[in-house]
């Protein structure tokens, strides 16, 4: 007790201090600024990890035959690419966003709980890290797919028992990540940002956040029963001991499902927070926007079977779930017509970030169109488990969540540094990712159609041409997201030489308060609260 | 831009098409040979028809007024920023849309679960790595393997995929089935989840260990329809195909007739040439032993131990015999080797160049006895 008077004594002392000198202040860090950039970073870094991975599975697929890789370390590689994608890349990213955007958005100094803050980070790094070297373990990294589908998965090797730890802790840095949101968001808004006047992101972390915690011990327990069935001679998912396989698709599924949704609400958000500004005008129906993320967060817990249409479901069951299936589309479509609203009659400019998000609107509502379709019961039953699928949310993923991460960057690096990022390499990256992302994941709703299942190395002829495409379109959009590093390098390091304002982007201070500091925002913002709060209703 | 998108993705194929001859891909879902399939196509269709619908109103509006409405247009922002009546209308449409689409989708779940009134079934038993067929109504009982020609070319990297007839969508026996009769299937699964799919007949169904699902078809055209596993489930997810070959009801019988016979015939226990054993031998060890010890003996480090060298292969006969009938913790029992093909197998891994064994012996048939109790 003494030891935290002494040191809240010690903050007053030296109240507009900087950060630390030297390497250690990235070990120690608490301040949600360096936070941030120590999750954005470690987020880049396993982007280019998991991208490394689907690299090796795209050149694998160039061509017909077994040309480089052993099938099971191709299954390694979809597992492990996913693993990474998912838990190492997007959702750090977005909680790298939410540690730097969120006190700035609602007026805070800080996060609520700086030192959680501090350890979820590491406890995400040691997760990754104890992922990542499944991969040099006997037998392999875990080649069960990211579902860890039991009894399959029961044949990993020694990398077992690490995987699972590895999730274990993965899933606490979560829970810790989404508890700091919700307490900053609830406690620490500044005089006047009411909950209806807070940005968009903000509102979709906030919900997303819940759904991390509700989600994040579901997955935990699945794992751990794993662990029992593997080790201690239980039968959970067992059938010869009572259990049942598919019961344990069931706690993946209820996980699984808002687990998707962790990964695009603040996609979402981050899209609603951009257009506006480049559109010079409020962003259209806030409180509908609202209402349909509660409400699409709402649907996630109770569609979960939608993932599971041939297990075997009874004929109630697959008509529950389709029904409740097909009505996310309706929140989701108010948004789509939303931001569409928000551009109508608008004065838009076109700067690398709102091309980003413009680009997210049309092909996350592409991944959104093939979502429909599979929510169709009967026709998952041709769908379910093909390249469909695959093409379906990659779609709502690449060019929708990793768009709107590098939208975020282009958009925010120069409040961050205080520097202007190079415009034209920029607008190359877009055009580059824009491209051949499509390249890549059009031609795989062909091979769905025409039958290739998921998750195979090697395919009948008749798929050769579209997956030659496809790979071809992999390794541009690969290759292309080295611009992406290169332009935050070089902004960091002073971009284009020119100043930017406080506003950054005309007109920004009217949407959301980080844009009334200075750029490069302090080390220490809203010490005291600000005066006026911006709204998207002005 | 997405036309273009799609424009620029075709040129790339046309220029690579020139170099390959198979052009024989499709871009949308099979019709199928069932009306089930048929049904579920037409509902396919509907949607992707409403989502193009959809499509083209959502995006033509965005890109209307990104084209008109840009400041370098000098085009003034409005203030606008709700209007209850129009998402009012938004959410209404789309509702109405899905109760459209909700309809003619609960009547072909409800068809799809009318597993009743069949006329015969067989149950289908997914396996690492094949599918184990059983006909419940006249006892025929066979696995279906991936062909040999497919199984050799995936997995020595010389040899040309290209060159193979259905490379990977090929078995040894395939499944047959009488046209114009109710199947209903019966799933199960041996040790992992399997799926089984044939794009023509209309669904897949997950195979479970230790639950049975149901399905059913009713074949209308005679005909060849291939499909995959699709659910992972392990190294080998990727190789073990279907087929089913549809015939009309006499073709049908014939084969059944012809099918029973040679099943309850005696084994042939009498003794072959050396070339033969090694020959067969080799057939039988692609069917039942490559997917873990591999084309070439080698195993996989860490998991499946190597033939080649091995002093168990190369040893005691007796023990070798024994070693394979009752299996280990790892390695299935082979018990359901016949003696005929048990010896061509065991003159093949002792002998067979590829494995880099050369014992210089052989074994009989007749000379194979049980070296494993039944008892224990």
């Amino acid at each position: 007790m003494t030891a935290v008077v002494a040191e809240h004594d010690d903050h007053h002392d030296h109240h507009d201090h900087g950060p630390e000198k030297g390497f250690l202040r990235w070990i120690f860090t608490t301040n949600h600024k360096d936070i941030g950039t120590l999750y954005l970073v470690f987020a880049l870094v396993m982007f280019f990890v998991g991208g490394t991975m689907a690299l090796i599975i795209r050149s694998e697929l160039f061509e017909p035959g077994l040309q480089f890789v052993d099938p099971n370390f191709f299954n390694s590689m979809t597992t492990m690419h996913a693993l990474v994608m998912v838990f190492g890349a997007v959702m750090p990213a977005f909680v790298g966003l939410a540690n730097w955007m969120i006190p700035m958005m609602i007026g805070a100094p800080d996060m609520a709980l700086p030192r959680m803050n501090n350890m979820s980070f590491w406890m995400l790094v040691a997760g990754v890290l104890l992922l990542a070297s499944t991969l040099f373990m006997e037998g392999g990294a875990p080649a069960s797919g990211w579902t860890l589908y039991p009894p399959l998965v029961l044949q990993t090797g020694k990398a077992f028992p690490f995987a699972i730890f590895s999730v274990h802790l993965l899933g606490i840095s979560s829970i810790m990540g989404a508890i700091n949101v919700i307490a900053t968001i609830f406690n620490m808004r500044a005089p006047g940002m009411t909950l209806m006047k807070m940005p968009l992101f903000v509102w979709t972390w906030l919900i997303t956040a819940f759904l991390l915690i509700a989600i994040m011990p579901v997955f935990a327990g699945a794992v751990t029963m794993l662990l029992t069935d593997k080790f201690f001679d239980t039968s959970f998912f067992d059938a010869a001991g009572g259990g049942d396989p598919v019961l344990y698709q069931h706690i993946f599924w209820f996980f699984g499902h808002p687990e998707v949704y962790v990964m695009i609400l603040p996609t979402f958000g981050v899209a609603s927070t951009i257009i506006p500004v480049f559109a010079r005008k409020p962003l259209f129906g806030y409180s509908s926007m609202v209402y349909a993320t509660g409400a699409i967060a709402f649907l996630s817990f109770i569609v979960w079977a939608h993932h599971m249409f041939t297990v075997g479901l009874p004929i109630a069951g697959e008509l529950y779930f389709m029904y409740a299936t097909m009505l996310i589309a309706i929140p989701t479509g108010v948004k789509v017509f939303n931001w569409t609203a928000t551009m109508w009659k608008g004065s838009m400019t076109f700067e690398t970030p709102m091309l980003f998000s413009i680009a997210f609107v049309v092909l996350f509502t592409m991944g959104g169109f093939t979502g429909l379709m599979m929510s169709v019961a009967p026709v998952d039953f041709q769908y379910h488990d093909t390249y469909f699928i695959v093409a379906h949310f990659h779609y709502t993923l690449v060019p929708a969540s990793v768009f709107i991460l590098q939208a975020a960057g282009y958009y925010w690096l120069p409040k961050w540094t205080g520097n202007m990022y190079n415009e034209k390499i920029g607008r190359l990256h877009f055009w580059l990712s824009a491209v051949s992302v499509n390249i890549l994941f059009f031609p795989q709703h062909f091979l769905g159609l025409a039958g290739m299942p998921r998750r195979i190395p090697d395919y009948a002829i008749q798929f050769a041409d579209w997956n030659m495409v496809s790979s071809i379109g992999a390794f541009i959009y690969g290759f292309s997201q080295l611009l992406f590093v290169y332009v935050v390098i070089d902004t960091i390091r002073g971009g284009t030489g020119e100043k930017v304002t406080d506003e950054v982007w005309e007109d920004a201070s009217k949407h959301s308060l980080e844009w009334t500091v200075p750029s490069p925002a302090p080390y220490h913002t809203f010490t005291t609260p600000p005066e006026t709060i911006p709204t998207e209703h002005f | 831009m997405k036309k273009t998108k799609q424009l620029l993705a075709c040129l790339v194929l046309m220029t690579l098409g020139l170099g390959t001859a198979h052009a024989d891909y499709t871009l949308n879902l099979v019709q199928g040979v069932t009306q089930l399939s048929h049904e579920l196509y037409d509902l396919h269709m509907l949607v992707l028809w409403i989502c193009v619908f959809i499509g083209i109103a959502v995006f033509g509006t965005m890109f209307y007024s990104i084209y008109h409405h840009r400041k370098s247009k000098g085009h003034e922002a409005a203030k606008f920023h709700e209007n209850t009546t129009v998402e009012i209308i938004w959410t209404i449409i789309p509702t109405l849309i899905l109760v459209a689409m909700a309809i003619p989708a609960t009547k072909a779940v409800i068809d799809l679960d009318k597993t009743q009134e069949s006329e015969m079934s067989i149950k289908v038993t997914g396996k690492q790595w094949y599918w184990d067929y059983e006909y419940l109504d006249n006892g025929i009982h066979f696995e279906s393997h991936l062909d040999e020609a497919s199984e050799k070319t995936h997995r020595v990297s010389s040899m040309d995929p290209r060159s193979v007839p259905n490379y990977l969508l090929n078995v040894d026996k395939p499944l047959v089935v009488p046209t114009k009769k109710k199947i209903r299937f019966l799933f199960t699964a041996g040790d992992v989840i399997h799926s089984w799919w044939v794009p023509d007949l209309g669904w897949k169904k997950d195979a479970n260990p230790g639950f049975v699902n149901e399905a059913w078809t009713y074949v209308d055209k005679p005909g060849t329809y291939r499909g995959q596993c699709t659910e992972l489930c392990g190294r080998d997810h990727g190789f073990m195909p279907i087929v089913v070959i549809a015939m009309e009801q006499e073709q049908y019988d014939a084969w059944v007739k012809t099918t029973l016979e040679k099943q309850n015939q005696p084994v042939d226990l009498s003794d072959q040439s050396r070339g033969s054993l090694m020959t067969k031998g080799e057939s039988v060890y692609l069917r039942n032993c490559v997917a873990c010890h591999q084309i070439d003996g080698n195993g996989i480090s860490g998991w499946f131990p190597a033939l080649r060298g091995s002093a168990k292969v190369t040893g005691n006969m007796d023990q070798l015999i024994g070693f394979i009938q009752a299996g280990t913790s790892k390695m299935p029992a082979f018990r359901k080797l016949p003696d005929n093909e048990l010896a061509e197998l065991i003159t093949y891994i002792r002998n067979a160049p590829e494995l880099g064994n050369n014992v210089g012996d052989e074994i009989q048939p007749n000379k194979i006895t049980p070296k494993w109790d039944d008892d224990e």
